[in-house]
C-alpha cells in the first residue's frame, strides 16, 4: 500500500482493477488482462485467455495427417514455417522416415527466414509500444522482401504451406537462390540501421532497462524458453542442445545476456537476427542437389512427375489422398526452437489415418504465465513494455 | 485551369446525396479490428507498397468511437463475439463492416465448437473479402467495392440504420 | 543419462507396483505410474541429483474412451543440467458422479498451473490442491469438456452457443 504520513484515522485506499480488454492496440491481439493497480503501480495481473480459442487440437483429431499441415501453420502466424517444421518432423519420426539432404537444407532456410520474419515484427511492434514508431515502418519494408521469398516457394505470402511430410512439396523456383543471396547481403546493414534507432537511444534504454526482471530460477520454474531464458543468462537453444534438421553442421552462436530485463531480451533478439542471417548464408553455400522428398510408397507422396507416368505412383497418390497415411501405434514428442522458444508437438497415434491426440506445446502460452511475476511493482506503462517483450502470438496461446 | 475550370466562376451545381457519399467514402477511417492472422495482411495494406493512405484511410483508429469502417480480420471465437458486438455498437452511424478472410466470412477452416461460423450471423456485413489470408490487393479491392457501394447509397432518403440483436446484458 | 538408465533407476527406487508399465518407441521411453503416487515420483525425479528434472514442458490429457481407465495425464519433463528428457504418465478413471482426479504438480513445477487448468476444463479432470482452478480458454458459462471423445466436434446449440444466453 502507498506510504503516506499523517493520514487521518479513517484513511482508506483501494486497489483499482483496470480491464486491459480484448480489443486494445497494445495487446498484440485479443488478450485480456485485469490489472490491479495501486495508483500507478501494478500489484497483480490476472490474465484471461481464450479469446482466440479455435479448437485447434480437437480439429486435428478429425483430419488426416497431411491435412493438419495448413492448420498447424496458422497456429503461430508470425513464423509459420516453424510450425509445419515441427509437425512434419514429429510425423516423420513416427513413420521412421529420413528426409533427404536437400530438403533439410531448404527447411533450415525456411525456418531461419521465419525467425527473422517473426523477430522483425516483434521489434516493430515492441518499439511502437514504447513509443518509437519508426522501426515499425522500417521493418515492414524488410518483411515485404521476405514475403516475396515465401511467395516464390509455394505461393503464400504469410503461410507458404511449403513443407510436407517427408520433405517439401516442390523444388525451389529458379530465382529463389539469387534473391535470397541478395537479401542476406544487405540484411546485416539493415540490422545496423535498426540498432542505431533503438539500442543506444536514451529514451528506449530508460524505458526498458531494469524493467520486467525475471530471474533465471523463476524463468525455469515457470517453464519459460527462448529469448526469455536467454535474456536471463542461460544459453539454452534446442538447435544446439538437441540438434535437428542438420543444425549441427552450421556455425552460429547463441546470444545470451545477463540483464534479465526487457532490454536484454531486445538485445538477444537483435543478435539472433544476425545469427539467422549467418546461417542463411551457410545454407546457400551448402545447398546440395538431389530429391526433395523421401521415398516410401504408401506413406509419402510420390514425386509429381511419376504420378503422370507410372501406374503404381498414381495408385499410391490416390490412396494417400483418399485414405491418408497410417503410422504405427505409438507416441512421439518432437520440439524445435521456434522464434518464441520451445515449440513442441506431441502426437499419439492409434494406427489410424488421423492423429488420436495432438498436443501443441506452444511457447507463447507458457511464456505468458510469467507475466504476473515480471510486472509486480512496476508502473502500468511498464506493463505494456513487459507484455510486448514476452512476444506473444495469441493464436498460439489460445490454440 | 483545374478545378476553377469546373466552377463556372460562381456556382457549382451537384447532387447533395452524391456529395455526401463522396465525402464519406473519401475519408473512411478504419477500425483495425485485427483478431488473428488476417491482421498481418491488413497491416501490410498500410505499407507504402500497397498504400491504403491514397484512399484516405491511413488513420486507423483503435477506438470505435472514432472509426467508420470495421474490418473484422481474423477468426471470431465464441468467447470474443460479445466483445465484437459491443464494439460495433459503439461505432457512430454511418458505419460499415468488411469481413476479411475466410474465418470472418464463414468460419474458415475452423468448423468446430469454438468458432462463430461467419460474423454475418451477428453483424451486417457489407463486403466479404475471401482468402486465407487475402492478399493486401484483395483487401484493397474489397475496399474499393465498398466505396462503390457507398457511392450508390441513398444516404439522405434512406439512411442506414442497422439494429443488431445483442444478448441481454 | 540414457532413457533406459532413467527407467531402471525409477524401477529400482519405487518397484514395479508403482511403476506400472513402460513403452519404448523410436528412442523415447514413457513410463506409466500409479496415480496416487504421482507427486512422490515427480519429487524424486526433480530432486535426485543424477536425474535433476527441473523443467516441465507440458501436462496434457488423453481420452481413451471407451477403454478403462479412461483418461491419461502425460507429463513431459526435461533436465536442463544433464540435457535429457523423459515422459511420465498416469491413468485416471471417473468414479461415480465425481470427476477423475489426480494430485497437482504445481508445488514442484509452477509452470504446470496453466497446463493443468487447460487439461481440467478440456477433459473434466480435477487436479487436487491446484491453487487456481478456474477455466482458462473456454467461455465461463460452458459446462462441457470439448476434448473428450464423446463430444462432437461441432458442439451443440445448447452447450456451445454463439452468444451467452
Amino acid at each position: 500500500m502507498s506510504q503516506a504520513m499523517g493520514q487521518p484515522a479513517n484513511y482508506r485506499s483501494e486497489i483499482l482493477e483496470l480491464n486491459l480488454g480484448p480489443h486494445h492496440p497494445s495487446t498484440h491481439g485479443v488478450f485480456r488482462a485485469v490489472v490491479e493497480l495501486d495508483g500507478e503501480m501494478v500489484v497483480n495481473v490476472v490474465s484471461h485467455l481464450g479469446y482466440l480459442h479455435r479448437g485447434y487440437e480437437k480439429t486435428c483429431e478429425n483430419k488426416h495427417y497431411h491435412q493438419v499441415i495448413p492448420l498447424a501453420e496458422r497456429c503461430d502466424y508470425m513464423g509459420a514455417s516453424s510450425n509445419s517444421l515441427v509437425y512434419c518432423m514429429a510425423v516423420e519420426k513416427l513413420l521412421d522416415v529420413e528426409v533427404p539432404e536437400r530438403a533439410q537444407v531448404v527447411r533450415v532456410m525456411m525456418a531461419e527466414l521465419s525467425r527473422i520474419f517473426s523477430h522483425l515484427f516483434w521489434m516493430g511492434t515492441h518499439g511502437h509500444d514504447v513509443g518509437a514508431m519508426t522501426p515499425l515502418f522500417y521493418m515492414l519494408r524488410e518483411r515485404e522482401e521476405i514475403m516475396n521469398l515465401f511467395e516464390l516457394t509455394a505461393g503464400g505470402r504469410l503461410m507458404p504451406n511449403y513443407l510436407r511430410i517427408g520433405g517439401l512439396i516442390r523444388d525451389l523456383e529458379e530465382g529463389f537462390v539469387d534473391k535470397l543471396r541478395s537479401f542476406t547481403e544487405h540484411f546485416d546493414r539493415r540490422v545496423d540501421e535498426y540498432e542505431t534507432l533503438l539500442t543506444k537511444n536514451p529514451i528506449y534504454v530508460d524505458r526498458t532497462q531494469g524493467i520486467g526482471i525475471l530471474p533465471l530460477e523463476d524463468a525455469i520454474a515457470m517453464g519459460a524458453t527462448g529469448p526469455l531464458v536467454r535474456g536471463s543468462g542461460l544459453a539454452w537453444d534446442i538447435r544446439k542442445q538437441e540438434p535437428y534438421c542438420g543444425y549441427e553442421q552450421y556455425d552460429f552462436d547463441v546470444p545470451v545476456e545477463n540483464g534479465c530485463d526487457v532490454y536484454s531480451r531486445y538485445l538477444v533478439r537483435i543478435a539472433e537476427m544476425r545469427q539467422s542471417n549467418r546461417i542463411l548464408r551457410q545454407t546457400l553455400d551448402r545447398l546440395p542437389g538431389g530429391p526433395i522428398r523421401a521415398e516410401k510408397p504408401g506413406v509419402i507422396f510420390p514425386p509429381q512427375e511419376d504420378i503422370y507416368t507410372k501406374m503404381e505412383s498414381l495408385i499410391h497418390h490416390f490412396m494417400l489422398v483418399i485414405e491418408g497415411l497410417k503410422p504405427p501405434v505409438g507416441e512421439i514428442y518432437q520440439c524445435i526452437e521456434s522464434p518464441r522458444g520451445e515449440l513442441g508437438c506431441y502426437i499419439v497415434s492409434d494406427g489410424g489415418p488421423r492423429p488420436y491426440r495432438l498436443k501443441w506445446r506452444a511457447p507463447a502460452f507458457v511464456n505468458l504465465e510469467s507475466l504476473a511475476n515480471m510486472s509486480r511493482g512496476y508502473f502500468f506503462a511498464d506493463l505494456i513494455a513487459i507484455l510486448s517483450s514476452v512476444d506473444i502470438v495469441l493464436a498460439e496461446v489460445d490454440r | 485551369m483545374g478545378i476553377k475550370g469546373h466552377l463556372n466562376d460562381t456556382v457549382h451545381v451537384t447532387n447533395l446525396e452524391w456529395f455526401v457519399n463522396w465525402a464519406r467514402k473519401s475519408s473512411m477511417w478504419p477500425l483495425g479490428f485485427g483478431l488473428a492472422c488476417c491482421a498481418l495482411e491488413m497491416i501490410a495494406a498500410f505499407v507504402s507498397r500497397y498504400d491504403l493512405a491514397r484512399f484516405g484511410m491511413e488513420v486507423a483508429r483503435p477506438s470505435p468511437r472514432h472509426a467508420d469502417l470495421m474490418i473484422v480480420s481474423g477468426t471470431a471465437s465464441k468467447k470474443m463475439l460479445p466483445a465484437v458486438l459491443r464494439i460495433y455498437e459503439q461505432m457512430a452511424e454511418p458505419r460499415w463492416v468488411i469481413a476479411m478472410g475466410a474465418c470472418a466470412c464463414t468460419g474458415g477452416i475452423y468448423k468446430n465448437y469454438a468458432v462463430v461460423q461467419g460474423i454475418d450471423r451477428h453483424l451486417p456485413v457489407d463486403v466479404y473479402v475471401p482468402g486465407c489470408p487475402p492478399r493486401p490487393e484483395a483487401l484493397l479491392d474489397g475496399i474499393l467495392q465498398l466505396h462503390a457501394k457507398v457511392m450508390k447509397e441513398q444516404s439522405l432518403h434512406n439512411p442506414r440504420v442497422m439494429e443488431i440483436k445483442v444478448a441481454a446484458r | 543419462m540414457k532413457q533406459e538408465e532413467i527407467k531402471d533407476k525409477l524401477l529400482s527406487k519405487f518397484g514395479s507396483d508403482m511403476i506400472l508399465a513402460s513403452v519404448d518407441f523410436r528412442g523415447q521411453i514413457s513410463v506409466t505410474v500409479l496415480r496416487e503416487k504421482i507427486l512422490e515420483i515427480c519429487r524424486y525425479l526433480k530432486e535426485d541429483p543424477d536425474l535433476a528434472f527441473n523443467f516441465l514442458s507440458f501436462v496434457a490429457g488423453v481420452d481413451w474412451y471407451p477403454k478403462t481407465p479412461r483418461f491419461e495425464v502425460v507429463y513431459q519433463i526435461q533436465s536442463l543440467k544433464h540435457n535429457h528428457r523423459f515422459r511420465v504418465k498416469a491413468m485416471l478413471e471417473e468414479s461415480g458422479d465425481n470427476l477423475a482426479s489426480i494430485d497437482s504438480v504445481v508445488p514442484l513445477w509452477p509452470t504446470a498451473n496453466w497446463h493443468e487448468r487447460e487439461t481440467a476444463e478440456m477433459f473434466g479432470i480435477t487436479f487436487n490442491n491446484h491453487p487456481d482452478p478456474r477455466k482458462l480458454l473456454l467461455p465461463d458459462g460452458w459446462t462441457v469438456h470439448p476434448l473428450r471423445k464423446d463430444f462432437s466436434l461441432y458442439g451443440t446449440k445448447e452447450d456451445t452457443p454463439d452468444l451467452p444466453a
